[in-house]
């Protein structure tokens, strides 16, 4: 093993589901007020999936309150809790940039089935 | 009080405890060899030497076959002084020096030789603000400006900074945080980024 892939090894999650762009995921984070722990779910349609081992992050896109939304989440940052796949996108890129540009019915992706 | 030679492995990321993520230099050091021990009465000053890296007896000169002898080891590739150990430290000829005298959360000194960069401007090598771009500016958007004066001191003064050759010169980082040591693997991690390649050679003090 690579020395550097060695030193990380112990902090890599292995209970990731596995996901892809245009699937929809529920991401549980884990949110701290004061001293105490919460856990918040941020849910929205995967849009892109970068990098690779330690530095693996994906990004989440929902519409808030009729507003666009992204969050970036590393995978194997302790601050996530869990991801939980709600539903398989049929999509015919890695990277769903377009979605930003469209709202409503448009911006829908099909199931996969 | 310690010092320690090693190379560059890589930079990644260690997540800590709170989430947070933390940019670590990971560093492979030592085992480092006692090779020779400096005195204020036999040398004028006090210091210990450090050999790291063997090399085959057959690429050493004789002289270092034989300097290496003295402390009942093979020759070393590299050899680096530091005066960073007490001089009271119970150290003998030979003596092994690994990442464990070292301990996660102290504050080391690195010092590594930077990447050659080349010849650069005054922007990437001194930092300079280069020139307007707009305002009927047209031609000067990374030039150095007025580099002096006039008929006095009709000169220019030395050690201005201009364009030249960057990098590739030794560059000492101090305070640096050891984040953990994994002394099974000789390797320490520091935090943030120490100058130089993958590879590259560090004089690690505390």
């Amino acid at each position: 093993m690579n020395k550097l892939d060695a030193v990380v090894a112990g902090q890599l999650k292995t209970d990731v589901p596995e996901f892809a762009s245009g699937d929809t995921l529920a991401v549980h984070t884990k949110v701290r007020e004061g001293d105490k722990e919460r856990i918040q779910i941020f849910e929205g349609v995967v849009i892109k999936r970068k990098g690779s081992g330690i530095n693996a992050s994906f990004t989440v896109r929902k519409i808030s309150n009729g507003i666009g939304v992204e969050r970036v989440f590393p995978i194997h940052s302790p601050n996530i809790a869990k991801v939980v796949k709600v539903r398989a996108g049929k999509v015919r890129r890695a990277k769903l940039y377009y979605l930003r540009g469209l709202k409503g019915k448009a911006a829908r992706i099909t199931e996969k089935r | 009080m310690s010092g320690i030679i090693g190379r560059k492995v890589g930079i990644t990321r260690v997540f800590g405890d709170d989430g947070r993520s933390t940019t670590v230099t990971v560093v492979e050091a030592g085992p480092c060899t006692v090779s020779q021990i400096k005195t204020r009465e036999k040398d004028g000053y006090s210091a210990i030497q450090l050999g790291f890296e063997s090399k085959r007896e057959k690429n050493a000169i004789k002289p270092e076959v034989a300097h290496f002898k003295k402390a009942g080891v093979g020759p070393k590739r590299i050899v680096r002084e530091f005066r960073c150990f007490p001089e009271d430290a119970e150290l003998s000829l030979g003596d092994e020096i690994k990442v464990d005298s070292f301990v996660e959360g102290d504050r080391i000194t690195v010092a590594g030789w930077a990447k050659g960069k080349g010849f650069q401007g005054v922007m990437r090598r001194h930092g300079f603000g280069g020139g307007p771009k707009t305002h009927g500016q047209s031609d000067r958007p990374r030039s150095p400006g007025s580099i002096g004066q006039a008929s006095y001191p009709a000169r220019v003064f030395k050690g201005l900074r201009m364009a030249g050759r960057t990098g590739g010169q030794k560059v000492t980082l101090k305070h640096r945080k050891i984040v953990q040591i994994i002394p099974e693997k000789n390797l320490i991690l520091i935090e943030g980024t120490v100058p130089g390649s993958k590879s590259g050679l560090l004089i690690i003090q505390k």
